[in-house]
């Protein structure tokens, strides 16, 4: 019973407009995350993150100058918007991170807590 | 070169890939320039009465480095996108993105003007625009 309402309520809060999945590349260090994200055509003002609990959405939407009355005759990005999301882990600090966007590529870097970050530990003998 | 599927897990796009390696399989005449959809960049083409309109999908690219060329009535798009540096001691989780050389060929329509092609890179997209020449675009004739 508790499954079928889960699953219920998963369908409710799916998105209702399908997007296109953006590719990126997910690079991690001794001190945090970096992702990198294709979204050409999106202008600065239409890319929407946000951070909810410890789930990261990457939202888009193109904007491309059209003229008017312009009839498509081939076309290989079929849909309007970018859509991915990520679940972040604990030890990432959702708070600091820090977002760069450049010629439809966005640059986030997520550090790590300060708790998390690597420390040496001393091994005593005896 | 290997083959990257422009948006990952889009089963419609490999769906689209295995029928067209079909095709090739069994030869029923296949593009000239083999398996052109799905790749790097993205190409969008759209027309009006006055013009050819492509959009290129190419992020993170000097613009300087873009190669444009209109020759015997092929448009060719050229170019390389560097990897990311990875840092020492740093792991790459998901690596989806496509780096390396790239070209696209666009056959235009007899009609266009080679000369008179407009080429802007915004937001990641190349916009090229190529006018149709004067004596093609539609004119209304008035019936005496």
């Amino acid at each position: 019973m508790n499954d079928t309402n889960s699953v219920a309520k998963q369908a409710a809060n799916a998105p209702a407009e399908a997007a296109l999945m953006p590719p990126v590349d997910v690079i991690e260090d001794a001190n945090g995350i970096t992702l990198y994200a294709d979204l050409p055509g999106v202008p600065k003002e239409k890319l929407n993150l946000h951070v909810e609990a410890d789930t990261l959405t990457i939202e888009g939407e193109l904007a491309l100058a059209m003229p008017e009355g312009m009839e498509a005759t081939h076309v290989e990005v079929a849909l309007p918007r970018y859509r991915r999301v990520f679940t972040l882990s604990k030890e990432l600090d959702a708070g600091k991170v820090g977002a760069e966007f450049a010629h439809g590529v966005l640059k986030l870097r997520i550090p790590k807590a300060e708790h998390a970050q690597p420390r040496k530990i001393q091994v005593a003998v005896g | 070169m290997a083959y990257r599927p422009l948006f990952p897990r889009d089963v419609f796009a490999e769906m689209d890939r295995l029928q067209r390696e079909m095709l090739h399989a069994f030869d029923i005449s296949p593009s000239i320039r083999g398996l052109a959809r799905g790749g790097y960049p993205a190409v969008n083409v759209g027309s009006t009465a006055k013009s050819i309109e492509l959009y290129t999908f190419a992020p993170g690219i000097d613009p300087a480095t873009l190669d444009v060329q209109v020759e015997k009535g092929v448009l060719t798009i050229a170019g390389e996108r560097k990897a990311e540096p990875v840092p020492e001691k740093a792991n790459r989780h998901i690596d989806e993105r496509f780096s390396g050389r790239f070209r696209r060929v666009v056959t235009l329509p007899d009609d266009v003007d080679p000369n008179a092609v407009q080429a802007r890179y915004r937001d990641g997209v190349l916009h090229i625009s190529v006018a149709r020449r004067e004596a093609a675009q539609p004119r209304r004739i008035t019936v005496q």
